[in-house]
């Protein structure tokens, strides 16, 4: 049967990669997922994550029902009854007593009538999405120097440069297909250089000419002393300076007070002077510059500022939206540009229109034919849990995102939703960490089932098609928010009949009086405010600014040099270094800093689901120097305790001279579901930029130290397991089991007994037992005749065998009379080999089986481990780690 | 002209050294045998299959007449040329029928008998042991005209006894003091399991008990009961409590004996031109059941005899290898843990397999395994050699680590 194929978009990371899907069974959600040729983000690439798109749209763990209080309940009751506590609590206590905290992951059409709802007919600027926690910064970057919130390059500058500047980005692992692109791109022109900037040594350094570990929070301290060193060097574009911006002069002098001595500013950023220079020297003497820059830029008390030091050295030497030159931000999400785009951010307006233009505001109301349009900005995220936490706040709708993991000081802001009357959350996912607070629940269609448009990094608006029809009682957001903002009285203005339908409005307003006579603004569909639901429908891959007529320039900003400002020039911001707003002390030594890993998103509802994906980095981890670890008694492997004054974190130690001294990483994807303590947003100072509103995530002050259960233990189940509560605590879903890591402070008297008790087990015939007293060892397996159905490992010492083995047995229907034997050794009877830690997701090929086919095939390059192996052959993220582990093997031999 | 090596029994222990002897020095001695059952030297170990009809007893001979004939040994067997005394001065032995032979060196292998305990009735028909082809051939009589048999003693002879028996139709109903078969070689869930298994034949099992009386009629066993009170229906009782070193010929003969035969390191006994090996042997203050010790008894007293001198028999640890009604089993060492000892167990309930490691000090001790005897030579060398195991201790009861991946 020849089979549909149907384009899509990832609902990852803001590369935005076109997805070719075909529907292998319709009932059983199969899908195979292919990268879209045609499509120009990713060209047929995908990335670990979008490559196991297919493992996340089962019905496993959806929210299929609307749910009031804990009781299941049909929609028109759910609809009626959000409505009438809305305006209820709207009537009794003010418009700004209702919120919305809306997501990056919703479709622009959903983003649209959502913003439309709160700004425009209930007249409360009470809305914000999560994108603040990510993007805030470099929207206040861009318009505070443009006018506008415009990325002004396209990804194809990454190819045409000659250098690029990595800076406050992981792209290897966070913006793995673009990064792939930059790898050919050098494979293709070496003569390109990179430069990449961050504190940690990341896969991303991999492609580096030159890796500067800058000191945390020196960015922009770096890029000031980068425009005294132009300003010096003689290396300005002068003509561009005078012609086309504005504010230049101050801009470098205050750059100069800062100081203009390079080993002044060598020792400010923690570099080597020499490296420096270096950089400064590639930045100067290379006309097609790309600085891409994501959450180490802008998770900052001083991220507009970092950004502004960044698109400064740019306009200071001209590169901004020429080919191969351009200040390029990274959008953490897959819509992160299209909420943007619609206003769906507290501080902005709709279709980037600002608060602080009445005639923007004018122009909205009119368009809207409302009277209610809020005319000041609303709450930023941290601001808006916090009144939510005072009871100003006392209805909030949260739609498609977690704050309760994600927000900084996140156990406060958990309390906060507790206590607050009216919790509504719209999501696809049953049971999240936000979910559990909700009073009433709103099933939404997930990814498989969206239809509606999203837009990239590089202003590219792709269609998320769906796939499958509505599973249970589940509705598009756009549907869902309508329907409430009908039954709430505003029936005129949200009679919309589809996706199709907003998306022109959302056109014809970017279109509304945009033109020369009512000032030019830089979000511009003109030419889609038209379509019909069959172009809608067939709507290929298209960057904005789309006007009536197709004009040359559109694929990038600004090569007209006409910026969005009063007097059309681009302007320098006079930026000072500042240090982050909590400096270490005695109490709290470290600095943390978060991030992604490779194979997560966001808070895992979708991505643990895939077995392929859990496996690189199981467990809810603390990178640590090796100088650290030394000084506070930490042990690779071991257990440890992470406290700042805000919160506190338990997770598995990983020593790693990758780290600086000094600073500790914990990744941000570790929920409550999935783990007792691995939530790093507890710890996070909520501390905020004063322009952007974008949390400090990257910089709070926290100490370390080791944690002592008195057993440790592990879990590997066929089902899914009901455990008491553990001190320690994280599960996985692997192929055909759940893993459990455990560790437990209580000294339990009889552990045969625990164990036995913990895996459920009454029959002794079922069981196969090792058991070693004296070393606080018992080991259990219970099976069904020969199919493993669990087993537990328990020890009084955190070095626990590796599960890597063991967990394959569990997709085997029947395990081999020789591996009852070594099962509870862990380790597999001779002939069978350990695969190891899984490094290349896409062909779960791990460590073990990587080192030996090196060493016996005597494998000397990246090139010979993929064609031996297929590793590294499928999205390319794993490259990094494939090179340092033939680095590593070469280097022992 | 060759001095005269005279050998009083014609059993393995005997036999063995006498066959190490001729492959070290074949002309050393002029050699003569004497046997008191009507037979060549026969496997003892194998009279289980042929009480359980698996073997005849041509199968089971390691030495038939023909062997002594090629080897120029002169083999009196039976019952009339059964020795009644050594003269140690004379160095003569007399026969039964009243023959006198000389020696210049003699080997005393007169083996041991079954112990019959006294208990009240023991002396009745149907009472026996279970030692020689006679035992057998009286079994597998009983076997064919009556039902009930006893086994009293849950060791290892018991149970090849219970087991053939059984496999021979009869019902069979083990007695055993202790509270687990087999205790001394296996642990009591070792022991359980064997047991298990052995139900599962339909052996019956009496533990933790003893007899008190034996029932008889006209002569003849038809019960036993127990401490308990109990009664059970018994044709036969089969007594395998242990055995008894026959040391009768050498204390007569003055040769100083204790439980048995006492022997220095090389195998000689208390006068200069006699040794002995086997079961009617002490060394020390050990006695022996088994085969392997045995035979290295055996090899030291040839060694000797042949004048090659410095051989030495020393006891090792005991370790045991069985096979019993399919089961492999191994023991060795410890088997129960002390005080300052630690214990490692591995059990696969139901496939039946254990192991237990006892440990002292980061020392292996005891082993036991059950079902599976996989590595054990790499676990006898780690208990002999007294290897430290702490690096390899999570490892240890899985087997060899080269037997398992890295």
């Amino acid at each position: 049967m020849e089979q549909r194929i149907i384009k899509t978009t990832c609902p990852y990371c803001g590369v935005g990669c076109g997805i070719n899907a075909t529907i292998d069974n319709r009932d059983a959600h199969q899908i195979t997922i292919k990268g879209d040729e045609q499509h120009p983000a990713n060209l047929g690439r995908l990335c670990s994550k979008g490559s196991a798109l297919a493992d996340t749209v089962s019905l496993q763990g959806r929210l299929l029902h609307p749910e009031i209080n804990g009781q299941q309940t049909a929609w028109p009751e759910a609809l009626d009854f959000v409505a009438e506590q809305f305006n209820d609590i709207i009537d009794k206590h003010g418009a700004n007593a209702v919120a919305f905290y809306v997501s990056g992951q919703l479709l622009t059409e959903d983003y649209y009538v959502a913003n439309k709802l709160m700004k425009g007919f209930i007249g409360s600027s009470n809305i914000d999405t999560n994108s603040r926690l990510c993007m805030s910064s470099a929207v206040m970057g861009y318009k505070r120097a443009f006018g506008a919130d415009a990325v002004p390059g396209n990804y194809e500058d990454l190819e045409l440069a000659e250098l690029l500047v990595i800076t406050g980005s992981n792209m290897a692992w966070c913006h793995p297909v673009l990064f792939q692109r930059v790898r050919k791109a050098k494979e293709q022109n070496p003569a390109l250089k990179i430069v990449v900037i961050d504190p940690r040594v990341t896969d991303s350094c991999d492609v580096a000419d030159l890796h500067l570990a800058l000191k945390p929070g020196a960015d922009v301290a770096l890029f000031n002393g980068l425009l005294n060193f132009l300003s010096e060097q003689n290396r300005l574009d002068q003509h561009y300076i005078e012609q086309y911006c504005s504010g230049f002069a101050e801009t470098v002098a205050s750059a100069q007070s800062e100081s203009t001595e390079l080993n002044q500013i060598a020792q400010r950023c923690g570099l080597n002077e020499n490296d420096l220079t270096l950089f400064y020297q590639w930045f100067a003497e290379n006309d097609k510059t790309v600085t891409l820059y994501s959450q180490g830029v802008n998770q900052s008390t001083s991220g507009s500022d970092k950004c502004n030091a960044i698109i400064n050295c740019h306009l200071a030497t001209g590169r901004v939206g020429k080919p191969g030159a351009s200040p390029f931000s990274l959008t953490g999400q897959p819509n992160a540009m299209g909420g943007r785009e619609v206003g769906g951010m507290a501080s902005t307006l709709a279709a980037h229109m600002d608060f602080n233009k009445p005639e923007d505001h004018q122009r909205i109301a009119r368009f809207w034919k409302t009277e209610n349009l809020a005319s000041q900005p609303g709450l930023n995220a941290v601001d808006l849990f916090s009144a939510v936490d005072k009871g100003d706040i006392k209805a909030i709708w949260i739609m498609a995102t977690n704050p309760v993991v994600s927000l900084p000081n996140a156990d406060y802001f958990k309390q906060a939703l507790e206590r607050c009357p009216l919790v509504v959350v719209s999501d696809c996912i049953a049971d999240t960490d936000t979910v559990q607070l909700a009073n009433v629940k709103l099933p939404a269609v997930g990814w498989s089932e969206k239809n509606g448009t999203v837009t990239n990094s590089e202003r590219r608006i792709s269609r998320q098609r769906p796939l499958f029809p509505a599973s249970g009682e589940a509705k598009p957001d756009w549907w869902i928010v309508c329907e409430i903002a009908k039954r709430m009285g505003f029936e005129q203005a949200f009679n919309f009949s589809s996706a199709a339908d907003i998306f022109r409005e959302h056109a014809a307003l970017s279109a509304f009086e945009n033109d020369l006579e009512h000032g030019l603004r830089d979000f511009n569909l003109t030419g889609l405010a038209e379509l019909s639901d069959a172009e809608y429908d067939q709507l290929a891959p298209t960057q904005w600014p789309v006007l009536a007529e197709p004009t040359p320039t559109s694929s990038r900003l600004f090569a007209d040099h006409r910026f969005f400002t009063p007097d059309r020039k681009a302007r320098f911001i006079p930026v000072q270094w500042r240090p982050p707003a909590n400096s270490t002390n005695n109490a709290y030594p470290l600095i943390l800093n978060t991030g992604r890993i490779r194979d997560q998103w966001h808070t895992m509802t979708r991505t643990a689901l895939s077995p392929r994906l859990n496996m690189h980095l199981p467990e809810p981890f603390i990178e640590i120097h090796p100088q650290d670890a030394e000084s506070y008694a930490i042990i690779d492997e071991s257990l440890a305790e992470v406290e700042s004054a805000w919160g506190s974190f338990l997770g598995r130690v990983k020593i790693t001279d990758k780290q600086q001294p000094g600073s500790l990483f914990i990744p941000m994807h570790w929920t409550a579901q999935l783990s007792s303590r691995g939530r790093v947003g507890a710890l996070v100072n909520p501390v905020t930029d004063p322009y952007s509103g974008q949390p400090e995530s990257k910089h709070t002050p926290v100490r370390i130290q080791t944690f002592q259960a008195a057993h440790y233990l592990f879990i590997i189940s066929r089902k899914p397991m009901t455990l008491p509560d553990f001190d320690y605590q994280a599960v996985i879903k692997a192929d055909q089991c759940f893993i459990y890591q455990l560790a437990i402070r209580a000294p339990q008297d009889n552990i045969l007994q625990w164990g036995q008790q913990l895996l459920q087990s009454t029959d002794e015939q079922q069981r196969i037992e090792y058991n070693d007293p004296a070393k606080g060892v018992y080991r259990m397996a219970t099976l069904d005749g020969n199919r493993l159905n669990n087993c537990i490992l328990i020890a009084d010492h955190w070095r626990l065998p590796d599960v890597n083995w063991l967990q394959t047995l569990f997709s085997q229907p029947e395990i081999e009379p020789q591996q009852r034997i070594s099962l509870l050794s862990a380790k597999p009877p001779i002939g069978q080999g350990d695969v190891g830690r899984i490094v290349c997701s896409c062909y779960t090929v791990g460590e073990t089986t990587i080192k030996n086919a090196i060493a016996k095939q005597k494998l000397t390059s990246v090139a010979e481990i993929s064609q031996c192996l297929s590793a590294g052959s499928g999205c390319g993220s794993c490259i990094p780690e494939l090179n340092e582990i033939l680095n590593a093997t070469c280097l022992s031999k | 002209m060759k001095e005269t090596l005279l050998v009083i029994g014609n059993g393995m222990a005997g036999m063995h050294a006498v066959e190490e002897l001729l492959r070290i020095a074949p002309d050393e001695y002029n050699i003569i045998v004497f046997g008191a059952e009507p037979y060549g030297n026969y496997n003892r170990i194998m009279l289980t299959p042929v009480l359980y009809g698996a073997k005849q007893i041509d199968e089971i001979m390691i030495h038939d007449f023909d062997w002594y004939k090629k080897n120029n040994i002169t083999l009196y067997c039976g019952q009339d040329k059964m020795i009644t005394a050594i003269d140690t001065q004379a160095r003569t032995v007399t026969t039964a029928d009243a023959d006198k032979i000389s020696y210049d060196r003699l080997l005393i292998a007169t083996g041991s008998r079954s112990l019959i305990l006294p208990i009240p009735g023991h002396a009745v028909e149907g009472v026996m042991g279970f030692r020689d082809i006679a035992d057998v051939e009286k079994m597998i009589r009983k076997a064919e005209t009556h039902h009930h048999a006893v086994v009293l003693g849950g060791g290892l002879l018991g149970l090849e006894a219970a087991n053939g028996l059984s496999q021979r139709g009869m019902e069979v109903t083990v007695v055993n003091r202790s509270r687990h078969i087999l205790n001394k070689q296996l642990d009591k869930t070792a022991g359980d399991m064997l047991q298990s298994e052995l139900q599962q034949k339909n052996i019956a099992f009496r533990l933790g008990l003893s007899i008190k009386e034996i029932n008889h009629h006209d002569g003849h066993v038809n019960a036993v009961t127990l401490d308990d009170n109990s009664r059970l229906a018994a044709d036969i009782l089969v007594m395998a409590t242990g055995i008894v070193p026959n040391t009768k010929l050498a204390e007569q003969a003055g040769i100083e004996c204790d439980r048995g035969i006492l022997v220095d390191h090389a195998m000689l006994t208390s006068d200069p031109r006699i040794y002995a090996v086997g079961e009617c042997v002490q060394h020390g203050r050990e006695l022996f059941g088994l085969v392997a010790p045995v035979y290295q008894q055996a090899k030291v007293c040839a060694e000797n005899l042949a004048e090659h001198g410095r051989a030495r028999f020393k006891t090792s640890i005991h370790s045991t290898v069985l096979k019993v009604s399919g089961i492999d089993l191994f023991s060795m060492g410890e088997l129960q843990s002390g005080q300052d000892s630690e214990t490692l167990t591995h059990i696969d309930h139901h496939q039946r397999l254990y192991r237990k490691l006892v440990l002292k000090n980061n020392k292996l001790i005891g082993i036991i395994m059950y079902g599976n005897t996989r590595d054990i030579a790499w676990y006898q060398q780690l208990l002999l050699k007294q290897t430290d195991i702490a690096d390899i201790r999570d490892q240890l009861i899985f087997g060899k680590p080269e037997t398992l991946a890295a």
